[in-house]
């Protein structure tokens, strides 16, 4: 019987099937933040185990909150810090090289099609872009893939998305991955894997489909996945160039990743994005959501642009591109926070910074920042915040605020407005 | 193995995330107990008072998708510290359903019915609930009234319980 991509990964890796259809799999890589591992590695101390499994297939950053606000946080990191030097763990990204997991991981080529990954951090579905599966687990899995190596699993289930259509103009990865998410529900995944496929996914960069990936989970799933193909490859080049003879060969290797053209799905669902518009979240959970033209005039406080969601370059561009030659509202605090120092560093040849900084927009270091209200950029009772993060529920960037999702398009033309809106204003006054 | 048997809380709505089960600013905590105050801070629900109906408990049974949202262990160890270590649900997200386990831990899964019947009988009175792991039973009383409800659990799952949890079963095992 054919298999799908989480199929075929987790039979290359089984390493025992203690019961019914729980499989304990080997590990390529563990990723590891200031937030979810000091627990981890405090316990492996105290039960006398303080080591790793292999200290080259663990990465670690300190991201959340970066520079440390205060003493709690500084302990953190400094945990964090000690424990990789006494480990040997040279993938370790401190501050001044730190930036958002889930962008620095795939950036310094740390993923591969086919891997298997954990990492404390629900998130971590973003990496399933490059056709591995990554999952988001609590710290005790955290400790055993650090000890062990392996993690156990229910044997995947998949839905397959199949993505086709032409993508609007003003529509991107942000406001596909957002209906999707208003159609399955908060739980319409749970347990399962989506495979994001079709026309629309060929077409994306790697940065469009992390984004896509990254919310897979805020509709319960496991990981997304989308296939690895020559964009795959390109991205991934710098890193592989040496393992294969042309990008041809690199494909062809990781084209056994592909699921089978018999694959078992629980469900396939096809989603033709000709006629969407932008997308925007309202309430506490990401599967309210609506176009932004039914939400046009709301009114907001604050404006983020950032996050492993959408704190790319190409994020960064879209946002500059509606906010070039205008200033954003009086009423607005605008806070950009380019995801790693690679795209703060583009950002800054590129001449974005500049743009947000003309239009008012503060600029902060690499960090995962206001996106979950722990260091900067936290709401007061009753504040609004338009957000590029993934993430909306009640309290998530201060007590008592209110976080809409959208794109850092909208996110960009609703900072100039001071409420919601579509970007086409802001573009199409300037095409005139 | 932990105690799952004593006193039920009643939170009475689906989709309960872990952001409301311990908010994202506790998360700087490095020591489990330091939680404690803090568990269900941010939830909203008619009459519930997180510190007040928390005192005491040790189960609790919920409606769908509880503990949704973020991967933190922070959620199970925030109700491990207050002595909750049985939840009882219609469906839980999966990575906090696989905390729970892993830290030895009960996420039990009942249907919608009787999760149902529960909440009609027995949430507004003080209910007492015994976990039997050996027949796999529920008893849940109240004064009058007594209902027994079967449970299954797998067989993995409930080895992580009787180690105590995964890092302990691992540790033997591989
Ligand atoms: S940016 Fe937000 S969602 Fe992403 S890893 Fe950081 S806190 Fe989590």
């Amino acid at each position: 019987m054919g298999k799908t991509v989480a199929e075929k990964i987790f039979d290359s890796h089984l390493v025992d099937n203690p019961s019914g259809d729980i499989n304990v799999i080997r590990l390529d890589a563990v990723f590891c933040h200031e937030i979810t591992t000091p627990v981890a590695i405090n316990d492996l101390v105290v039960r006398d185990k303080d080591r790793v499994f292999d200290a080259s297939k663990i990465k670690v950053v300190i991201d959340h909150v970066t520079p440390a606000k205060d003493s709690k946080t500084a302990a953190q990191g400094k945990i964090l810090r000690e424990w990789s030097r006494r480990n040997h763990i040279q993938d370790f990204f401190d501050i001044g090289r730190n930036g958002v997991c889930h962008a620095i991981f795939p950036e310094k080529g740390f993923v591969r099609p086919g891997y298997t990954i954990i990492m404390g951090d629900s998130h971590t579905c973003t990496h399933g872009a490059f056709g591995a599966f990554a999952a988001g687990v609590g710290t005790t899995d955290l400790e055993v893939g650090i000890l062990k190596g392996v993690c156990a699993f229910h044997y995947p289930h998949t839905i397959k998305i199949v993505l086709n259509g032409h993508m609007p103009e003003g529509v991107y990865a942000k406001d596909v991955i957002l209906s999707v998410i208003g159609r399955l529900g908060v739980s319409g995944a749970t347990n399962k894997v989506i495979e994001f496929t079709g026309s629309v996914v060929d077409a994306l960069s790697m940065e469009g489909r992390m984004t896509l990936c990254n919310m897979a989970i805020e509709a319960g799933g496991t990981c997304g996945i989308c296939y690895p193909d020559m964009t795959t490859v390109a991205y991934l080049w710098k890193f592989i160039k040496d393992e294969y003879s042309d990008k041809k060969a690199a494909l062809e290797d990781f084209e056994k990743f592909l699921p089978d053209s018999d694959a078992k799905y629980d469900e396939v669902i096809d989603f033709d994005v000709s006629d969407l518009e932008p997308q925007v979240t309202f309430g506490y959970k990401p599967d309210n959501v609506k176009p932004v033209s039914e939400m046009k005039g709301i009114k907001i406080d604050q404006v983020y642009i950032g996050s492993c969601t959408n704190g790319r370059i190409e994020d960064l561009r879209v946002a500059a591109q509606v906010l070039k030659g205008n200033k954003i509202s009086d009423s607005i605090r605008g806070i950009v926070s380019p995801a790693t120092p690679e795209i703060f560093s583009r950002a800054m040849d590129e001449g974005l910074l500049k743009i947000f900084m003309d239009a008012g927009f503060c600029l902060t270091n690499p960090t995962c920042g206001a996106c979950l209200g722990m260091s900067n950029g936290v709401l007061a009772e009753g504040e609004v915040c338009a957000s590029t993060t993934n993430r909306n529920f009640n309290g998530r960037m201060g007590k008592g605020g209110m976080v809409h999702l959208m794109s850092p398009a909208t996110a960009a033309a609703s900072a100039i407005a001071g409420y919601i809106t579509n970007s086409d204003r802001y573009k199409s006054a300037k095409r005139k | 193995m932990k105690n799952f048997s004593g006193k039920v809380l009643f939170l009475d709505r689906s989709d309960i995330n872990t952001d409301e089960i311990i908010p994202a600013k506790y998360l700087t905590e490095i020591t489990k107990e330091s939680l404690k105050p803090y568990l269900l801070e941010d939830l909203k629900l008619d009459g519930f008072e997180s510190l007040r109906d928390v005192e005491g408990k040790t189960v609790v049974i919920t409606r769908a998708n509880f503990g949704c949202g973020s991967s933190r262990e922070h959620a199970p160890w925030a109700f491990e510290v207050n002595g909750i270590n049985l939840i009882i649900g219609e469906s839980f997200a999966r990575i906090f359903r696989q905390n729970m386990f892993n830290c030895g831990m009960m996420a039990i899964e009942l249907s919608v019915r009787d999760i149902d019947r529960l909440f009609k009988i027995f949430a507004d009175r003080e209910t007492f609930l015994e976990a039997d792991l050996e027949k796999n039973l529920l008893v849940i009383k109240a004064e009058g009234v007594e209902e027994k409800i079967s449970f299954s659990i797998s067989e993995f799952d409930r080895a992580l319980v009787e180690a105590g949890g995964w890092v302990a079963y691992a540790d033997s095992h591989y």
